[in-house]
């Protein structure tokens, strides 16, 4: 294959990373944006979306279009209820202090990977994506399922933007990110807006791993990578900066997938990390953000 | 009886603020709370707004006891509260701002018309991040804030903190206004003369306990009082 082609494949390849990443590192952004809560476990989150995936298609049956339909609804939801019961039994116990929550997310890690181990066990399992056809450009032709991720996460950020900034629900969570204790003055329930945060940014990551099960299989550690990347995501977007976290995940996505086709996957996650060095030389603060970390 | 603060404690840790702390408010009428920094005067309008938990003692409104309740309960029973410093929500819009306390009530377009028909320079800057405006207009938008609630009584903490003189006098008006109105004022201020200006009571805080309320009045002829409380002559 030419250049030209092989280079578009790889930007193509690179979309689909960035799209799933700006998902997952997006539900890490709002929480760390909103909470000041460091989710250690967000990658637990996005694992449990596909391994909820994988049962529900397994347990369906009915076609890979409604199994992956059904995983699409399921999944998400099964995962931003577990993170409200861990919200309100261990967050909020915890009063969101900042160095206890880290900790008490790396045990919460640990728990959801050993039991989906307990439960799911060690194997790698796919689900089927929902159709197969492939859109055929002059020179290759691609995947439409994968293209269909692009478009959904295209969607996706877009009303979350829609929703933070248009919606009532959007203003408490803003009112409450900038100064929870004035907030909850102007009668903003805090600690509901603290849980659905929470929630909402697993389902974030859940909704991600479902999309992208037909792609890379679900696996008990699937989650670890993605919670890398998107913590690189948002350090380089800047905290709390959800304009930094998409623009970091597409820089960041675009040159792994990029990298990876015409390279090695390993090479990538080295010149990615050096790059992130390199941001965080010139702006210690990220991209975009304006707070200290 | 409007509002009335009966025997509370509250403590920051294992520190003390308020001791027995009391006092209460009437409907059109102005009360000041007078102390020396770190008296508590700050900790007992939290306290009121249950941003701070009173251990011990009632908060009542209307003869309803708020303070078992959650903070975000007490805008509900009509409480508005301008918080020292300000404290509004910088990074949003003066449009934003105002919106959040129309939502705390559920008030509609009509207060919100009003609240901008009271300080028409608000108006002109709806999409103003709040945190560019003036320090007086800063203030104003604190102020209209808290009236988004249509409160029947207001808490200001020092709100001519760090002002022009041309803009503590709007904001003296405004106070007279609300007061005329009917609200039940609670005003933490330091600077006496504007306290003499528009108290109808005042009372002395120190060391976290509430000491003695003196009419407006009795304080012009008693000016050892401001001495013994504040460490100032009248």
């Amino acid at each position: 294959m030419d250049f030209g082609p092989h280079l578009l494949l790889a930007s193509l390849e690179g979309a689909v990373g960035a799209a799933v990443l700006a998902l997952t590192a997006l539900g890490l952004s709002l929480v760390f944006g909103v909470m000041r809560i460091v989710n250690v476990a967000h990658g637990a989150f996005f694992m449990l979306g596909a391994i909820v995936a994988w049962w529900v298609a397994d347990a369906l049956d009915a076609g890979s279009a409604l199994n992956f339909l059904a995983a699409l609804i399921i999944a998400p939801l099964a995962a931003g209820a577990v993170a409200l019961v861990a919200e309100r039994t261990i967050l909020r116990r915890l009063n969101y202090n900042p160095e206890s929550t880290i900790v008490a997310t790396i045990g919460l890690l640990y728990v959801i990977e050993q039991v989906a181990l307990m439960t799911y066990g060690p194997d790698a399992r796919p689900v089927e994506a929902p159709w197969d056809f492939r859109v055929q450009l002059p020179w290759f032709g691609y995947s439409g399922y994968k293209l269909m991720v692009i478009a959904a996460s295209i969607a996706v950020m877009l009303a979350v933007w829609w929703g933070l900034t248009r919606t009532r629900i959007g203003l408490m969570m803003r009112a409450t990110q900038f100064d929870r204790e004035t907030a909850r003055a102007f009668a903003i329930p805090v600690d509901k807006v603290y849980g659905g945060v929470f929630a909402f940014g697993a389902m974030l990551a859940a909704l991600g791993a479902v999309l992208v099960v037909p792609i890379q299989q679900a696996h008990y550690l699937m989650g670890n990578d993605p919670l890398l990347l998107s913590f690189i995501v948002v350090i380089v977007g800047g905290l709390g900066s959800l304009r930094g976290t998409v623009l970091a995940a597409v820089i960041i996505g675009m040159s792994d997938g990029i990298i990876s086709v015409f390279f090695t996957p390993t090479l990538a996650k080295i010149i990615a990390t050096l790059v992130v060095a390199m941001i965080l030389v010139i702006r210690p603060k990220g991209l975009f953000g304006t707070q200290s970390a | 009886m409007m509002l009335k603060v009966e025997n509370i404690n509250c403590f920051y840790g294992r520190t003390q603020v308020l001791r027995d702390f009391s006092l209460f408010a009437e409907a059109g009428q102005v009360l000041c709370v007078m102390g020396r920094n770190g008296a508590g005067k700050t900790t007992a309008l939290k306290s009121i707004m249950g941003l701070v938990r009173p251990r011990g003692g009632r908060v009542t409104i209307g003869g309803t006891d708020i303070a078992p309740l959650q903070a975000e309960e007490a805008p509900r029973h009509g409480i508005g509260y301008v918080p020292q410093g300000r404290r509004l929500f910088s990074e949003l819009s003066v449009a934003d701002n105002i919106e959040i306390g129309l939502m705390a009530r559920g008030s509609g377009r009509q207060v919100r018309e009003s609240v901008l028909d009271f300080f028409p320079v608000l108006r002109e800057r709806l999409s103003q991040r709040a945190g560019t405006l003036s320090g007086g207009e800063q203030q104003m938008l604190a102020i209209a804030r808290a009236l988004c609630l249509e409160p029947s009584v207001l808490l200001l903490d020092e709100p001519t903190e760090g002002l022009m003189p041309a803009m503590i006098a709007r904001i003296r008006d405004v106070v007279l206004v609300l007061k005329n109105r009917g609200v039940a004022v609670i005003l933490v201020e330091q600077r006496v003369e504007a306290v003499l200006q528009i108290a109808d009571r005042v009372l002395f805080v120190e060391n976290g306990r509430s000491r003695e309320t003196l009419k407006a009045d009795e304080l012009r002829k008693s000016p050892e009082m401001l001495a013994r409380y504040l460490g100032v002559g009248a």
